[in-house]
């Protein structure tokens, strides 16, 4: 039986949608059966991040409601045949979903795949509870910024106080290492001493992922797409493998050690 | 030159935004709940009832925050004092 993974932010734009499309790609690439489940009712984007917008018939709406099976809304990627996407609806009715059935579903879902991936709406309220509903593990995307790394430690404390995953992973995206180094950004230290959680891995920011977006390439498929790289590490990490990342006292400078921490080389 | 980039450092805006975060996240995690509200509210009066006798329905009590710090503030009206010291009690 596999493992329910949600990926959450509290604040919307940080890359969960992003997080989720590449760590699951990335997992289906290593051969795991995988199932990307989206849960921002409403305001559907996994399907587009994915580049599997034109297969949708059914969705998880419908699935809840009984009017199509499981299997029949479950939509099959395109490159990977162990990757599949259950999308969103469009509807407007937020209610439309209550935590006991995504849990329901959560755990059908894991009967036949080693991870699902649940894509969480940003904010706190019925989404959120919807998708944390059946979930084993929390993954908390974050960026270097005030207001992000704030709705990051509100979210880690709800999931701390009203569910069972009291360790959530953090993710720092956007991680910009040329304005950490002119002083202009929080640095990985910044934001793990406030949040104090352990690290999952850390994102460069990537034009690569805005090109693979407009194309609905995950980045984890570009061999030259740096984010691409971290997210494939992040993947690795899920999966159990040590992957060195967080030598932050170990030897070495400040910016080699960080350089590491990206996945760039030291030259 | 040194002078220079020391200034730069030291107006760096990740200093502020660190400062900032800092303050921002201990303000939310200040936030008691109504409950934690008024068992601290009880176990206060608790603890002055041994000494003082006050008017409970007018008792005041907040967290109140200005820019750099957050301080409990309770306003409590005295009735009268107690005769006989605490220990003795």
């Amino acid at each position: 039986m596999g493992e329910v993974l949600v990926v959450t932010s509290g604040k919307g734009g940080v890359g969960k949608t992003t997080t989720t499309a590449n760590i699951g790609t990335a997992l289906a690439m290593m051969g795991f059966r995988v199932v990307l489940l989206d849960a921002d009712i409403g305001l559907r984007n996994l399907d587009v991040v994915m580049g599997l917008e034109n297969r949708i018939v059914y969705d998880l709406v419908d699935v809840i409601n009984g009017r199509c099976r499981l299997k029949q809304a479950l939509i099959r990627d395109r490159r990977f045949e162990s990757l599949l996407l259950l999308p969103a609806a469009q509807t407007k009715d937020k209610t439309a979903v209550n935590p006991e059935q995504m849990k329901a579903l959560c755990d059908e879902l894991k009967q036949e795949s080693d991870y699902v991936l649940v894509d969480c709406p940003a904010g706190i309220e019925q989404g959120f509870k919807n998708a944390v509903a059946g979930a084993d593990k929390a993954l908390v995307v974050t960026t270097p910024e005030v207001s992000a790394v704030r709705d990051a430690d509100r979210i880690i404390g709800l999931l701390q106080a009203d569910t069972e995953m009291h360790h959530p992973l953090l993710i720092i995206n956007r991680f910009r290492l040329q304005m950490v180094r002119r002083g202009d950004m929080l640095d990985v230290d910044d934001v793990n001493e406030h949040l104090a959680i352990e690290m999952l891995g850390i994102v460069p920011e990537d034009e690569s992922v805005i090109v693979s977006t407009n194309r609905g390439e995950p980045a984890v498929l570009n061999v030259n797409s740096r984010a691409g790289e971290a997210y494939r590490n992040i993947s690795r990490r899920i999966t159990g493998e040590e992957v060195p990342f967080m030598d932050i006292e170990g030897n070495g400078t400040f910016m080699n050690r960080l350089r590491r921490l990206l996945g760039l080389r030291t030259g | 030159m040194q002078r220079i980039l020391g200034k730069e450092v030291n107006r760096a805006s990740k200093n502020i935004a660190t400062e900032r975060l800092r303050l921002v996240l201990m303000h939310d995690r200040l936030d008691l709940t109504p409950q934690m509200m008024n068992s601290l509210r009880s176990d206060i009066l608790k603890v002055i009832t041994d000494y003082l006798e006050i008017d409970e329905s007018g008792m005041e009590i907040a967290l109140q925050r200005s820019n750099d710090s957050i301080a409990l503030v309770a306003n409590i009206p005295v009735v009268k004092m107690k005769r006989l010291p605490a220990s003795a009690g």
